[in-house]
């Protein structure tokens, strides 16, 4: 007996009144309770962006190295020698939070499956993770689930993870943020698209057999805030099996080789129903799948479940008709099943058939053209005015600045990140030329001198304090980021996580999140050419700062010519382009060492910005340089540590001008700002290209011994710096190493 | 013929490190389990035959052990059989 | 000479062992796929890393049943040459080409790093061209690397210079600090009686150009060329 549909049964499926009735309008009747299913989930805000799409316009997403904007699976840019690059970020937030494990794992699944989808080879992954304090209980299992489950997932599969980022926040304490990020490769004129053409054409559904997975993990979880029950919803979370996501690639990327494939799509949020309408929409077709013909592994299984079910690692192709069979034998090879479930009709209607019974016949232009867009109200919270001021004279120098800086070097958000990225398999490919630890990850072009540069990039506490700034400067960060290894920018993927959406400053902040991203990537010309939305970060009433997480990607012609942040030899010159303004808000030392969120994020000019990428690209260029390393947070004191730190772990002894309170010289995080060590002979040469670009270079001192120096006060020890460096995440974290 | 139910409990062998059963041992004894003297980690096995007799069965899921199910250079392995009840 | 690199379902480093094989040895490769019974007239054949049956029921368990591997092992029987990395490794020691078993690291983590392993025996194939007691430096990425086996087993490698590789720190020493993975003995590879068929956990066809890390796994699979072409001695460089 299939249940009769009602505004009560539409209500549990997180519809809203107005859009159940909506429903009725365009249907001209009730919906069945299939078709009730699928609205739910396709106008669920995860699926839909209903909150976000009239924002999301307003981004930049051309270029003339723009191949795929958004609106596919991933966008993708042309990267010369006849290849593109395809790329795209998106979240798994809430199910990491009630299973991190698996969560993540599923998380980088999926993503991998929307670059590959593409006809992409995958040949790096990022992830950006955003975890409570760790002084909370929780957050360190959670912290050792999602690793364990990313590593899991992307070791087994065949992709190195290069690099990513991690930060703690007591604001994410009950909201953990998992943003899985891939990159693939494909011939420029060979992309695949998920666009279903030609009437007539059979529909086949390849990969793992369907279960129960994850039903309604599309509207339950990713569409709603948690809250006491969310544990509940357990069986919401699907497990993912990397090892058949392996075979479903490189079954994928064969049959990609042949002439047999029309349109492509992973089934991922809502399973079999998005993939099938979103082919079919893009394409103005219909669609009728036979249910019964769909490979299950549960027996029982309704048309419901089964159009719903969130089962991992499963594809859906259109393919020639009459080539069926030669279709089944490329995924035969791989021990995998490919079966004929429907075909392409040309009434644009999308029907799906159990024992002979119409279940489901929806005009799909409805679902996929009229899901709601609402504008929702936005309203600047009046906390922010108070938060964003700041009396330095409140705040007391630290008596002793080398302690200062090892407490900073220890601290959750500045101390190395080792204990992470030793779990992920960084190397396979044998494409990874910069590994994590750099600025950015720099991979290799297999058969070119060519090399792509990665980096995620968000400071949520600028975002909190300031979310139009704060998303400015998340994108000025990732590209200062892939400038710092001798990489050009070139796009940009993003993934915009924010609270709840129908409160009006959560929208506020979304709001001017976007209009940062736009302003920022307009002026650096790094168009946005995918993303994701993930809202309803929110647990009992508490919302996620702000986090509008920037994937960007650079481009080396020469990858031989890439940088790394560490002092190269003694003797070297030491070297800082920008200026050092007095500003000590937002910044991780005043959070760290006096416990204060407070001021407003430092200062940008974008066009001083921009003259800086240029200086140090040319200097990469000319090879006038033996290092580059962003200052960031943690400022200037905590950037020299990093470029002595790593390495070959020599020292330097630097002098700094005064001119201002001594905290804000070492630890304030003004913008623009970049670290260069040289051979004196090219100073001459590298003093006429910054005169050039107006940009300001200031001599510091030179790399030298075991100690980093900074005038008389600050003496550090290295290698005892180091350890605690390098162990601090790991104390923290309550590991004990069993050896 | 009814069908077999096998079970197979697969251990590691003793003299083998296994690191997980200290790890999940000290995780009990700070919750707490202080009396637990010693814990070791496997892997439980289920296989339904169908159309088996209990011995040939047993005979064939031992051959299965032996040539897959374990490792006999560090795991030892036990069987136990019954009749599946529908 | 001809080098064959098998590729079983879930196998990772197969491209890059025949993109070093090709690229950067100058050599003929080919890829072996697991269903097929014949090498092709590979003169080494390696198993490549990864995680083939996506290392269900035990790392390389299901593996050493693939049709492939009968071939394989009436090669190495015959004398022919056999390599295999990391998870190659452990499809033979489950295939019984190779002594002991690889189990869970230690510290129960995956890990990726790069780490320093001394050459214990030039008197193999593989490690001709090495002088005797060089300190490499490779990458490890795995989560069942520590090599087991019982006490005669492991008396009977140390009596016949069977153990290839041993993981030391940068001064050469055999100390627990330098182990990644809690491996008796600090055993990085090994081989077998024949001294034909070697196995190691670390990755020497990542270790073979300077743009990726390290090239010091280059004079390993120079050995097998020259060994290969009719035991040429290699010259040797100081400090190799």
């Amino acid at each position: 007996m299939r249940p009769a549909v009602t505004a009560e049964v539409a209500d549990e499926h997180g519809l809203t009144r107005e859009e159940y009735a909506k429903i009725e309008q365009l249907l001209g009747r009730a919906p069945t309770f299939e078709e009730l299913g699928i609205f739910a989930v396709m106008w669920s805000e995860h699926c839909s962006y209903k909150s976000s799409r009239a924002y999301l316009r307003q981004l930049p997403t051309t270029g003339p190295q723009v191949l795929q904007g958004p609106g596919e699976n991933a966008g993708a840019v042309d990267i010369g020698e006849g290849l593109a690059a395809v790329f795209k970020i998106e979240s798994h937030n809430h199910p990491s939070f009630i299973e991190p494990f698996q969560g993540a794992a599923t998380g980088v699944g999926g993503i991998l499956r929307d670059i590959f989808t593409m006809g992409a080879r995958p040949i790096a992954n990022l992830n950006s993770l955003r975890f409570g304090s760790l002084d909370h209980p929780r957050t360190p299992f959670l912290v050792k689930g999602v690793v364990a489950g990313i590593g899991h997932y992307g070791n087994c599969i065949g992709v190195p993870t290069v690099g990513g980022d991690v930060y703690f926040d007591a604001g994410y304490d009950h909201n953990i943020l998992v943003n899985a990020f891939t990159l693939g490769i494909a011939p420029a004129d060979r992309l695949f698209r998920a666009r279903a053409e030609g009437p007539g054409n059979p529909v086949v559904y390849v990969g793992a057999r369907t279960g129960r997975d994850g039903i309604h993990g599309a509207s339950l979880l990713a569409s709603a805030a948690l809250d006491a029950t969310s544990g509940e919803k357990r069986p919401a979370v699907q497990v993912g099996d990397p090892f058949t996501e392996k075979l479903l690639l490189e079954a994928c990327l064969t049959l990609m080789q042949t002439d047999h494939l029309v349109a492509i799509q992973d089934m991922g949020a809502a399973g079999l129903t998005s993939s099938s309408l979103e082919m079919a929409g893009r394409g103005g077709l219909g669609m009728v799948l036979d249910l019964g013909a769909v490979p299950l592994r549960e027996e029982g299984m309704t048309p419901y479940e089964i159009l719903l079910s969130e089962s991992q690692e499963r594809m859906l192709l259109v393919v020639k008709a009459g080539h069926e069979a030669a279709v089944q034998e490329v995924f035969a090879r791989w021990d995998l099943e490919a079966a004929v479930i429907g075909r392409l009709t040309d009434d644009g209607v999308f029907r799906a058939r159990w024992h002979g019974e119409e279940v489901c016949a929806l005009p799909v232009a409805a679902l996929t053209g009229s899901a709601p867009v609402y504008r929702r109200p936005a309203e600047e919270p009046a906390r922010l005015e108070e938060q964003q001021r700041f009396d330095p004279r409140d705040v007391r120098e630290p008596a002793d600045y080398t302690h200062a800086l090892i407490t900073l070097l220890e601290s959750p958000n500045l101390c190395s990140r080792e204990w992470v990225y030793r779990q992920y398999d960084q190397l396979v490919g044998g494409n990874t030329v910069a590994r994590p630890g750099a600025d950015a990850a720099v991979i290799r072009i297999e058969g070119t001198r060519r090399g792509l540069a990665l980096t995620v990039d968000c400071n949520s506490r600028y975002c909190r304090l300031d979310p139009y700034l704060g998303a400015v400067l998340a994108v000025v960060e990732a590209a200062r980021n892939l400038v710092a290894v001798g990489a050009q920018p070139l796009a940009v993927s993003d993934c915009l996580n924010y609270g709840n959406p129908e409160k009006p400053d959560v929208m506020w902040e979304f709001q001017q999140g976007v209009h940062g991203i736009r302003d920022a990537c307009v002026a650096l010309g790094t168009p946005v050419i995918s993303g994701n939305v993930s809202f309803y970060n929110e647990t009992e009433g508490r919302n996620i700062p702000p986090t509008p997480t920037i994937a960007m990607v650079g481009l080396l012609d020469d990858v031989e010519r890439h940088l790394t942040p560490w002092w190269k030899a003694e003797g070297d010159v030491v070297v800082l382009f920008g200026r050092t303004r007095e500003e000590l808000g937002a910044s991780e030392y005043l959070a760290a060492i006096h416990g204060l969120v407070r001021g407003a994020p430092p200062w940008i000019d974008l066009e001083a910005e921009k003259r800086l990428h240029r200086l140090c690209l040319v200097a990469a260029q000319e090879r006038l340089v033996r290092s580059l390393h962003d200052v960031g947070e943690g400022g200037l004191a905590v950037a020299l540590a990093e470029c002595s730190l790593g390495g070959p772990g020599l020292g330097a002894h630097v002098d700094l001008e005064q001119g201002m309170r001594l905290d804000a010289l070492l630890f304030g995080e003004s913008q623009s700002r970049m670290l260069a060590s040289l051979r004196r002979r090219h100073l001459g040469r590298l003093r006429d290209l910054a005169r050039r670009e107006d940009v300001p270079l200031t001599v510091l001192g030179e790399v030298r011994g075991r100690n980093l120096v900074v005038g008389d006060v600050i003496d550090l020890p290295l290698d005892p710096a180091r350890e605690r460096w390098r162990r601090a995440l790991e104390r923290r974290l309550g590991g004990e190493r069993y050896t | 013929m009814p069908r077999l139910l096998a079970r197979v409990y697969v251990t590691p062998k003793r003299g083998i490190l296994d690191p997980q059963g200290k790890a999940v041992q000290h995780s009990l004894h700070a919750l707490g389990f202080g009396e637990v003297d010693d814990v070791r980690v496997g892997k439980y096995v289920e296989l339904r035959l169908r159309d088996a007799a209990l011995d040939a069965g047993r005979d064939r899921v031992h051959a299965m052990c032996e040539r897959l199910l374990a490792n006999g250079v560090i795991e030892d392995f036990r069987v136990e059989l019954e009749e599946e009840r529908r | 000479m001809r080098w064959g690199v098998v590729v079983f379902p879930g196998s990772n480093d197969d491209a890059r062992a025949l993109t070093v094989a090709e690229r950067i040895l100058g050599d003929e490769a080919v890829a072996l796929w697991h269903k097929d019974r014949d090498l092709r007239g590979a003169d080494c054949v390696i198993l490549p890393g990864g995680f083939s049956y996506g290392d269900y029921l035990r790392c390389g368990a299901m593996a050493r049943f693939s049709p492939i591997m009968e071939a394989v092992e009436r090669h190495a029987a015959a004398g022919g040459l056999v390599l295999g990395f990391c998870n190659g490794f452990q499809i033979l020691c489950e295939a019984g080409l190779l002594p002991g078993a690889l189990v869970r690291n230690r510290s129960l983590s995956f890990i990726c790093d790069l780490v320093t392993v001394r050459v214990e025996t030039t008197d193999t194939f593989f490690t001709r061209g090495c002088s005797p007691g060089a300190v490499l430096t490779l990458p490890v990425k795995h989560g069942e690397g520590c090599y087991v086996a019982d006490e005669a087993t492991l008396a009977s490698l140390e009596r016949e210079h069977r153990i290839v590789f041993r993981y030391v720190d940068a001064a050469g020493r055999v100390v627990p600090e330098a182990n990644p993975n809690g491996a008796l003995a600090n055993v990085a590879g090994v081989c077998n009686e024949g001294r034909n068929v070697i196995g190691l956990m670390p990755h020497p066809e990542h270790a073979v150009e300077r743009l990726t890390g390290s090239e010091d796994g280059l004079r390993l699979f120079q050995s097998v060329q020259a060994w290969i072409r009719g035991g040429a001695e290699l010259q040797v460089a100081p400090g190799a």
